[in-house]
């Protein structure tokens, strides 16, 4: 079709097909229906269709024939979309997605999806959005969004080996992947979907929306609203990747994490929710909080991760199932509170991490190193947000970020090094001396001092009201010179068997009337 | 001596603050509110007020436009995350400066001043703290605010502790003049749950009503309801 395009754009087509060794303007049947079927589901509101091609047919065929390269360009399938512009950004968006996943973008292809997901925030910000998209669709946007991001970030602080062609492209593009966009696009999908008070009204009665998982039942559109939802957990995601644990938890603060929710509506946002919620307090001291959270969902991961092998998602489930065993080993470690967690959970914390956790308790350098690779195992890929400097000499410093999270991570470790001597003795001794103490763990007294100071410190935490809660397992007080162990006994839960005992009961008695009327 | 006022007494928001505030709670991804931070900060030191979440925006902006940062600016938010404590404050910060800043000596100092505290090694604190009067006497309120601290970490740890002790934690001269001739002296601290255990609420049960109410709905009896 020589006659519809210059001889220019003739080249450059013969060049892009030798070039990248695929065409991308062949659209085969199946794309052709694919898309077709999509965009008319899509028009009609079917959430359920929508989510079984988003889910199935466009993993089926990513897997059947673009194994190896991208799907055909948004330019080849718009004709048979009606051009529709927010259909393109969304088939873009996946096609961007599709790339990142099996393929490595290149810098430009890294500016463009930047654009395309500017382009597609900003139509849902202006409200003009009348779609209803399933949650799993929307988690991925956001999910893929910061995801994206931290990968350009480390793209880009590998100054080492950039190309002229690479070093001109970023100077030129300086706002793609800008940190502030980043972050302004985030806020203001909470503010403009008024997700947070939302919420709020939820909670006296006045809105429905976790009742619904975030769909709209009047004929509205939910894609604003859920976005805005998952925000929350992006800007999460976002400041812990800086390395600011304590706004990022304040952006999660409006989700009731103690409770079901949209964020269970969709697995990955459970998971990255929870794993960066207890990363945050790990890093925040708050051991048992952390604890608390992970335990609760190694245990539903435990027992729902069979529903999820056909997935997409599976690898990334079992990956953060394995990073979380070894955020619970930490925890574990600095804030020995077994009883925390549950059975099952305990048992396969054992078998991962049972021998590492107790060479950990010895705090000698060995211990040390095992903080260390259990850290930079689980830990989030930490960033540095500002650009690099476009001078010689080019340095990579991709990892500085993350040196430093690790070190001060460490430090605390170190500071924490004589508490576990204390605890043993305090285990076994109900009075002691401080002189006697003292010779035990062959210190001076004043020393011993400050190490049961310390050690008072480190297990009293301040809750975000700013009361003190005591996370100690075992606990003591000075009287003068004498150590006085305080005896804890494990309160006896006799209203949880009680209850228990009554649905049991009442159960029998329904059987029983049962039989009689028969 | 008693318990001085602890920490930063609060004063009344004065017009800024309450803008700063605003800000940092609307619109805190944003370049052009960094001037008004830095002057924010510099008003906390002078009213003796405090505010984390201000503070941690600055810093984060500072990582985003790192030839933005003042250092100056930067040690005055550590040398009040350390008047925070017993909140981890002074950590959160140091999660934002970049390595090579921390390199610095003023800030080298104030990492191990902030050591010494969270190991409750109060002597060599005071000590370290006199050599370097020239960070820390910059900031109003910055002795009563660590033996605010220090008192604090005494009353969970002792029922009764020895003069001596507390006045080298407390680094108070004051408390060892008045022991002079009356020998060892014990100071009662006050009873909180955690040097007293018995004062400790009992960590009860609470079975929530709507359980309750549940499980009667669920298995609603034939009989009628006698509660």
């Amino acid at each position: 079709m020589e006659s519809t395009y210059d001889y220019d754009d003739t080249v450059k087509h013969q060049q892009q097909q030798t070039d990248l060794g695929y065409d991308p303007n062949f659209v085969p049947d199946s794309v052709k229906s694919f898309v077709v079927h999509l965009y008319r589901h899509i028009r009609e509101k079917n959430v359920y269709e929508i989510h079984q091609m988003y889910e199935g047919s466009f993993q089926t065929l990513s897997d059947r024939m673009f194994k190896e390269s991208p799907w055909p360009s948004v330019d080849a399938i718009s004709q048979y979309v009606d051009q529709d512009h927010v259909f393109c950004l969304l088939y873009r968006e996946m096609w961007f997605r599709h790339l990142y996943a099996r393929l490595s973008p290149t810098l430009k292809q890294r500016i463009d999806s930047w654009d395309n997901y500017c382009s597609l925030f900003s139509v849902v910000l202006h409200g003009v959005v009348n779609m209803q998209l399933p949650n799993q669709w929307l988690w991925d946007m956001v999910d893929e969004f910061v995801y994206q991001f931290q990968s350009f970030c480390q793209y880009r602080a590998k100054m080492k080996n950039k190309t002229e062609q690479e070093i001109a492209l970023l100077k030129q593009f300086d706002q793609a992947w800008n940190v502030y966009g980043v972050l302004n696009f985030l806020q203001a999908l909470v503010e403009k979907s008024q997700i947070i008070q939302i919420l709020d009204q939820e909670k006296e009665g006045l809105e429905q929306f976790t009742a619904t998982d975030g769909y709209d039942y009047n004929g509205g559109s939910n894609v604003l609203k859920v976005l805005g939802y998952f925000s929350m957990v992006g800007l999460l995601r976002v400041h812990c990747l800086l390395g600011d644990y304590q706004t990022g938890l304040k952006c999660l603060l409006p989700i009731d994490i103690s409770q079901q929710g949209v964020y269970t509506s969709v697995i990955g946002s459970h998971i990255t929710t929870i794993y960066h919620y207890g990363f945050a307090n790990l890093m925040l001291r708050r051991y048992t909080d952390a604890i608390r959270e992970f335990n609760k969902i190694l245990l539903y991961i435990y027992k729902t991760k069979q529903y999820h092998q056909k997935s997409p998602q599976y690898e990334q489930i079992l990956k953060k199932n394995e990073q979380m065993y070894a955020l619970l080993a930490l925890c574990l470690s600095l804030c020995p509170q077994v009883k925390l967690v549950e059975e099952t959970v305990n048992s396969q914390l054992r078998e991962k991490y049972g021998e590492k956790m107790i060479r950990m308790q010895r705090h000698d350098e060995e211990a040390f190193a095992l903080y260390d690779e259990l850290f930079s195992y689980a830990c989030p890929k930490f960033i540095t947000p500002s650009p690099p400097i476009l001078e010689e000499p080019l340095v990579n410093y991709n990892q500085d970020a993350y040196r430093l999270q690790l070190k001060l991570f460490l430090y605390e470790v170190k500071q924490q090094q004589s508490l576990a001597g204390v605890r043993t003795f305090l285990k076994v001794y109900s009075t002691i001396s401080v002189g006697k103490l003292a010779t035990y763990m062959e210190v001076d007294e004043p020393t011993l001092r400050t190490i049961l100071m310390t050690y008072k410190h480190k297990t009293h935490a301040i809750d975000p009201d700013g009361k003190v809660i005591s996370t100690a397992d075992v606990d003591f007080f000075l009287d003068d010179d004498m150590i006085r162990v305080i005896e804890s006994k494990p309160a006896k839960q006799y209203g949880d068997y009680f209850l228990r005992q009554i649905v049991k009961l009442e159960g029998v008695m329904t059987d029983m009337d049962r039989i009689r009327l028969e | 001596m008693g318990r001085e006022q602890p920490q930063q007494q609060a004063q009344p928001p004065s017009q800024m603050s309450y803008t700063v505030e605003q800000l940092v709670a609307l619109n805190p991804y944003n370049p052009d509110i960094l001037p008004d931070l830095e002057n924010y900060v510099n008003e906390q030191v002078s009213s003796q007020t405090y505010s984390l979440d201000a503070n941690l925006c600055l810093l984060r902006l500072y990582q985003f436009e790192p030839e933005r940062m003042s250092t100056q600016i930067v040690a005055r938010i550590l040398v009040k995350a350390l008047m925070a404590m017993p909140a981890p404050d002074f950590s959160l910060c140091l999660f934002l400066i970049p390595e090579r800043v921390q390199m610095e000596e003023q800030f080298k100092t104030l990492i191990i001043l902030s050591h010494y505290l969270e190991t409750a090694r109060f002597r060599q604190f005071w000590d370290e703290a006199a050599k370097s009067r020239h960070i820390v006497e910059v900031v109003p309120g910055f002795e009563q605010a660590i033996q605010a601290y220090a008192i604090h970490v005494l009353s969970l740890t002792y029922q009764k502790v020895p003069r001596p002790v507390l006045a080298e934690v407390a680094n108070s001269g004051w408390i060892l003049e008045k022991v002079h001739g009356r020998g060892h002296q014990l100071i009662v601290l006050p009873r909180n749950e955690f040097n007293h255990p018995e004062v400790k609420k009992s960590a009860g049960e609470s079975v929530p009503l709507d359980h309750i109410t549940h499980v009667r709905l669920t298995y609603a009896p034939a009989m009628p309801a006698t509660l």
